[in-house]
Formats: structure tokens, C-alpha cells, sequence
């Protein structure tokens, strides 16, 4: 509904209806008396009083519709729209139930206005999406489909840190993959990023997107490690301070990215940067 | 516990909440300032209690499934904090209360921790 409804008293003349009338563009107006709706005047009633001489200038109490058909503010928006249907009137006047006060007025246009925000903002425009993109491995036809995405981070930008695990993971969701199955991509891809931007100057996320499973890549052109099996051990960290203020870097990355995934796999070169794979499957082959 | 109680409980301010959420139940809480280990262990739909107020809460939480995060001590995070947990759907307070007093406080009024989960 509209609130701050423009309203007249019952002793306004119909001269002020023909005013209110065009600056606002409205069609009725509802006529309060003490904050209570006593009627409403409507272009329909403005006509009428044209055709006869002085009716213009009329009292409005006795020009108006006295039994107005209103609603209270907490009806359901079904039964308005079916007030509408059976009534044919082209707004209702809003009523608190409590205070019998006029609250605002509510239009046709009101309730499509509303339905279409609604429908736009929460719902239409995710739910297309992730439409179109959960059958692209139905639509598309060969003995082995994959889709590759890639994203590139920027070592030290820690504002922006965990923005390209987002994303993948709002993929994932649109390509209809399970919830458990995404977290498991998305916490082992987010350490993983975190790594990147901590220890080297850029790297990239490579997710290799297969109906059965998801293969993530985190490249990088940082120092290396130098002891892989040292580093996988938990609670061992190279990372400085500045870093576990950020609530990193405390030696769980690496084992957190190993327990979420069903395979993993590190090539690191001291100077040559590092390549960590993982790999989770859809069905999942641990219990995690 | 309703959020709206654990509102209530712990004083809190809402930084930025998810429609219609007031009335969600919450069975389940953590607190940690290490996001590694809060990736390591909690389960979807905990409420996290952090004095971490970086953005990387917000990933975190939204990585492990966790829907509210209350900051203790009264730490107000940054706007981009707070932009970043609107867009990803995550109700957000901040509470005066320190961390050790406000996992009591929720304790106290039911809430479980995960020990206590596992050996029901």
C-alpha cells in the first residue's frame, strides 16, 4: 500500500478535488475527518458535479461515497486481490484494525508493483540462472564433459581475499551440486586461496568442474615449499604475525585442505612456486 | 534459542540481519578468533562469537555454513565487513560483552557446544 495518502476533510469544497486531482495524477481521495475515513470522492463524482450548476462548489460531505468499502492493514494480500475481483473498485482505503484510523490506500498497481520487486529481487533472477546453468551437462553431449573455470588472485590483497572462492562456489550452486559436496570444495579452495595471498605475490584457482567430481588447482609463482611433509603436519606455520592476526596462518591450511577433499596433491619446487591439487567427488568417497 | 533471545541475552546490536530471520533456532554455537580452525570444525547453522572483524569472517562463514556471527568486546567491524555480509546473506551483531562472558551467557540459556552434540 501507499502511506502518506493525500486526503481531504468533508468540508473541502469540490473545487479542491479538481486540484488535487491533476497536481497529483490520482483517481480518488480519500475524505478524513479527526484521522477517520468518513468517505472517499473519486473523479467519477468530480464529473458528475460538472454537469450541475454550483455543484463545484459543493461541500465534499455531500458529493462523497459515505460507505466506503475499505481494508484493515493485516489482511492477507490474497483476500485484497479477491476484494478487488468481486468488488470492481479501483482502490481500497487501508484501516488500522485496532485504531480505525487511516493508515494509507492501496491500488491494483500497488500489488502488481510489489509482486514484480519481489519476484525480481529475491527469487527470479538466481533461480534463472541456476536453471540454466544445472543442465549444462545434460545439454551438452559427448562421452566426457568438462567445464573449466579459472580465477586469478593477487598476493597480499587481503581485502579482497576469499572473493574468487566465492564465486566458484556460487557456480557450484547454480551447476546443482549438493550443499555438503560444496562445502568440502569451497573450505578446501577458500584455504587455498588464503595461501596464495599470504605467502606469494599471485597465483590462480583452476576448477576442472566434471558431473562426478571437482578438481581444484592452486597455482602459484611464489617461494615454494621447501618440506612438503613438514608443512602438512598440523600446527607447523611459516606465516608471520600480521598474518595469524587475520585469524591465518596457525598451520591448520594444508590439513583442513586434505581432510575436505577425497585427494590431494602438492608439487612444490623451492623458487618455482607451488601446484596443489584436490580433488572432491560428488558421492564422496570419505566420510567427511 | 531464537535469535531474537540471543539478541536479547547478550545485549547485541544487529550490524545487518537476513529477512524474517529474528525468529530462526539456533541449537549450536562456537567462538574462535583462528578461521582455519573454524573452517576445521564447525558444523552448518553454528552461531560463531569472534573478535575477528575482517572480511575474512564473512567468508569463513560462508564457507562453513554458518548463517550468524556475533562480534564480542564490542568490535565493530568495517563497512566493506559489513556490505560483504548483506550480499552474502549473513546476519551479523555485535555484543559489549568479551568473549569468555558471552559463550557463558549463551551457555547458561541452552545453547550447546559440539561435545555435548556428538554424544547425544
Amino acid at each position: 500500500m501507499r502511506d502518506n495518502v493525500i486526503t481531504l476533510k468533508p468540508d473541502d469544497t469540490m473545487n479542491d478535488v479538481r486540484r488535487i486531482l491533476r497536481d497529483n495524477k490520482i483517481s480518488g481521495i480519500p475524505v478524513v475527518d479527526d484521522d477517520r475515513l468518513v468517505g472517499i470522492v473519486t473523479i467519477d463524482d468530480f464529473i458528475i458535479c460538472l454537469l450541475e450548476d454550483g455543484g463545484i462548489n459543493e461541500k465534499i460531505e455531500n458529493r462523497m461515497t459515505k460507505n466506503v468499502v475499505t481494508v484493515y492493514s493485516d489482511d492477507p494480500i490474497v483476500q485484497v486481490v479477491c476484494k478487488f475481483d468481486r468488488d470492481g473498485y479501483g482502490r481500497f482505503p487501508v484501516i488500522d484494525r485496532d485504531t480505525k484510523k487511516l493508515v494509507g490506500i492501496i491500488t491494483k498497481g500497488n500489488i502488481i508493483e510489489g509482486l514484480l520487486k519481489k519476484l525480481e529481487i529475491d527469487y527470479h533472477e538466481e533461480e534463472i540462472h541456476r536453471y540454466r546453468a544445472s543442465h549444462i551437462f545434460e545439454d551438452v553431449i559427448s562421452d566426457n564433459s568438462t567445464l573449466i573455470l579459472k580465477y586469478r588472485i593477487k598476493g597480499g590483497d587481503f581485502k579482497k581475499a576469499g572473493e574468487q572462492t566465492s564465486k566458484i562456489r556460487k557456480n557450484l550452486l547454480r551447476l546443482g551440486f549438493l550443499p555438503e559436496t560444496i562445502r568440502r570444495v569451497a573450505i578446501a579452495a577458500f584455504e587455498a586461496e588464503m595461501n596464495i595471498v599470504i605467502y606469494t605475490p599471485e597465483g590462480e584457482l583452476v576448477a576442472k568442474i566434471q558431473p562426478d567430481k571437482i578438481t581444484v588447482n592452486a597455482i602459484d609463482s611464489g617461494p615454494g615449499i621447501s618440506d612438503v611433509k613438514q608443512a602438512m603436519r598440523q600446527g607447523y606455520s611459516t606465516a608471520p604475525d600480521w598474518v595469524r592476526e587475520l585469524g591465518f596462518g596457525a598451520g591448520m591450511g594444508l590439513p583442513n585442505i586434505k581432510n575436505y577433499s577425497d585427494e590431494m596433491k602438492i608439487k612444490s619446487k623451492v623458487g618455482n612456486g607451488t601446484n596443489l591439487q584436490f580433488i572432491v567427488y560428488k558421492e564422496g568417497k570419505s566420510s567427511k | 534459542m531464537k535469535l531474537d533471545k540471543i539478541i536479547s541475552v547478550l545485549d547485541a546490536e544487529i550490524l545487518c540481519i537476513v529477512k524474517n530471520k529474528l525468529n530462526s533456532d539456533i541449537t549450536k554455537a562456537c567462538g574462535a578468533d583462528l578461521m582455519s580452525d573454524v573452517l576445521a570444525f564447525v558444523q552448518p547453522d553454528t552461531l560463531l562469537l569472534t573478535g575477528l572483524t575482517t572480511p575474512q569472517v564473512v567468508y569463513t562463514a560462508e564457507n562453513a555454513g554458518v548463517n550468524v556471527v556475533c562480534f564480542v568486546r564490542g568490535k565493530k567491524p568495517h563497512k566493506e565487513t559489513v556490505d560483504l555480509a548483506k550480499e552474502k546473506k549473513i546476519t551479523l551483531l555485535v555484543t559489549k560483552i568479551p568473549m569468555f562472558e558471552s559463550c557463558g551467557i549463551l551457555y547458561k540459556n541452552g545453547l550447546m557446544g559440539y561435545s555435548e552434540i556428538s554424544k547425544q
